[in-house]
């Protein structure tokens, strides 16, 4: 079996229908290691690439004006037991486009690997960008995924990312984002992760609203058991008159499993307001006993729960 | 889920252990006249004080019970103990249920006896929709009739989260149509029109109507006249006992009517008055 074809039987781990890989109106980049098994761009969409023996190397961009309307599908990771993964990518969406990225993370057989990404992305004047990345890890959780990323969101346009990670083991996590929102720009970043076994979670995510009446919102779920351990750190300044930011982060922590929750908020102007609220702790106490009054048993109230709150 | 009808649960019953109900234990013989819900004799202190003090309290088979008192008398505590949330654990006092030794069992054994309650603030739910809540795991369940009853569209809700963007009216009515959906043999529902607008009252008080209608019984806690009057009997409760049953009537006057005896006037807000 090629390398595609395996890649394709574990798509639908991370909810994905390989039969995209086919479509031909739908753009896909699919990079094992630092070798692009295979690639498809669409109208308005440019992909510039390169294979070194240490990194895969490219230069994503949307054309001015451009409405990619499917999803462009971006799939990584590791076919082997061992291995490194580095991605330095550029994603610039011009002017007044739209697109939406899907970026598949699968690293099913993965003991001792590392996946690393370094991505410098701007969003150009009105233009908006989606981004959602799903990983999908096996059951060893020797990986270290550290994916960096920089982002600029111009005037007008607007830039939403959602992280998941929900099952397998990941070993260390560590995503560092930090976002820069100009006038009138609206940045949403979301993460929902499951950490288990030994599990070491360290998210940043940091959103700096430099224009006037830019707006933020980080939004974090964690959900620890066994001995995994989380830090999150949630840092909103703001600048500039109008702004708005909000940092929103749950963690509910089971088994031997500890977390902290760091939400930082700055404002450096009368007229900007941002606010926070954190909570760490076990399942909510009334939501479990509103279930058990219903007859579920303490775990079925529990999986209700957490589920709802990855979803 | 449906809880009605079916035999009482003697595994359950015969693994139970006693509360302090031996004393009275002759008194329970099974008969076809024993109550749904049979407390004697309950007690809860905290720091001393008793919140539930020597509480009786019967409620038959099919029956709509109403529940009054002043804020603080110990309304709220009772359905909570019942329900056997954390935190309640009465000193002393028996409750059955059906038959059954309610207070040894967990939460969900009492709930799968047929026996459940809606808050009075009813708790959020991220991520999961109102669909989700009222199937709870019967993946063919169709929500749709119950959300009828108590005055939603299902096609406006269905897919909607039961989270804070629901206006409390709203997140109360879910409540019932989660009750109602569950057909339990004994509903305790604590404010069950609270937040709720004048106008959709008619239909909170047709699901305690259905809940009856349907073979179950309510142990309805109210602050409300138009709503008390729906029960077929109603008692009184002041600082922790029932001071008062009789007809719905009956009870709204009493309350009204200021005529608690026992009272140390530190709770009963009809005497203070």
């Amino acid at each position: 079996m090629s390398e595609l074809d395996e890649l394709k039987r574990i798509l639908p781990m991370v909810g994905a229908e390989p039969s995209i890989l086919d479509d031909a109106r739908t753009a896909h980049v699919v990079a094992r290691g630092h070798r692009i098994l295979s690639r498809r761009m669409v109208p308005g969409l440019r992909l510039d690439a390169e294979e070194t023996p240490d990194a895969i190397v490219g230069k994503l961009t949307v054309d001015a004006g451009a409405q990619i309307d499917r999803p462009i599908h971006m799939c990584f990771g590791l076919a082997h037991p061992t291995g490194t993964q580095q991605i330095r990518i550029d994603v610039e969406v011009r002017e007044g486009a739209r697109a939406r990225v899907l970026s598949h993370c699968l690293f099913p057989f993965a003991e001792e690997a590392e996946h690393r990404m370094q991505a410098v992305v701007t969003i150009g004047p009105g233009a908006s960008l989606t981004y959602t990345e799903g990983h999908y890890h096996g059951p060893h959780g020797g990986v270290r995924v550290l994916p960096h990323a920089t982002i600029t969101i111009g005037k007008r346009a607007r830039y939403f990312s959602d992280f998941s990670l929900l099952s397998g083991l990941v070993g260390k996590l560590d995503i560092d984002y930090l976002v820069e929102v100009e006038e009138e720009g609206l940045a949403e970043l979301s993460a929902k992760i499951f950490a288990h076994g030994t599990d070491h979670i360290v998210l940043k995510e940091a959103v700096m609203l430099r224009g006037e009446r830019s707006r933020g919102l980080i939004k974090t779920r964690v959900v620890l058991e066994d001995r995994a351990q989380a830090e999150i750190t949630g840092i909103t300044e703001a600048y500039a008159k109008g702004a708005r930011g909000h940092v929103d982060c749950l963690e509910i922590v089971q088994g031997q499993a500890h977390a902290s929750a760091i939400p930082i908020v700055k404002v450096f102007h009368p007229e900007a307001k941002v606010t926070h609220e954190a909570a760490i702790g076990s399942v909510d106490r009334k939501e479990l006993e509103t279930l058990m009054a219903r007859g579920l048993d303490p775990e079925q109230a529990v999986e209700m729960i957490v589920s709802g709150i990855l979803r | 889920m449906d809880h009605r009808g079916g035999p009482v649960a003697c595994t359950i019953r015969a693994a139970l252990t006693g509360i302090g109900c031996s004393t009275i234990e002759a008194s329970w013989r099974m008969t076809m006249s024993a109550p749904l819900l049979d407390i004697r004799n309950l007690t809860l202190e905290v720091d001393r004080r008793a919140i539930l003090d020597r509480l009786d309290l019967a409620v038959q088979a099919g029956e709509i019970h109403a529940l009054l008192g002043a804020n603080g008398s110990g309304k709220t505590t009772l359905a909570c103990v019942l329900m056997g949330c954390e935190g309640y654990v009465p000193g002393a006092g028996c409750v059955r249920f059906n038959g059954v030794e309610l207070l040894p069992l967990k939460m969900h054994e009492r709930a799968r006896l047929g026996l459940t309650l809606a808050w009075q603030e009813p708790a959020r739910f991220e991520g999961v929709t109102v669909r989700e809540y009222l199937a709870l795991g019967r993946p063919d369940y169709d929500a749709g009739p119950a959300l009828r009853q108590v005055g939603l569209a299902p096609e406006r809700y269905l897919e909607r989260q039961v989270d804070r963007a629901l206006s409390g009216g709203e997140r109360h009515r879910i409540e019932l149509a989660s009750v109602l959906s569950m057909k339990p043999r004994l509903a305790i529902l604590d404010e069950p029109v609270a937040g709720i607008d004048m106008l959709s009252i008619k239909h909170i008080i047709g699901v305690i109507r259905t809940l009856k209608a349907d073979g179950g019984s309510v142990l309805l806690i109210t602050h409300q006249e138009e709503v008390a009057l729906v029960a077929d009997r109603a008692s009184q409760l002041c600082a922790g006992r029932i001071i008062f049953s009789g007809g719905p009537r009956e009870a709204v006057d009493h309350f009204r009517g200021r005529a608690c005896v026992r009272c140390d006037g530190e709770v009963c807000n009809h005497v203070r008055a």
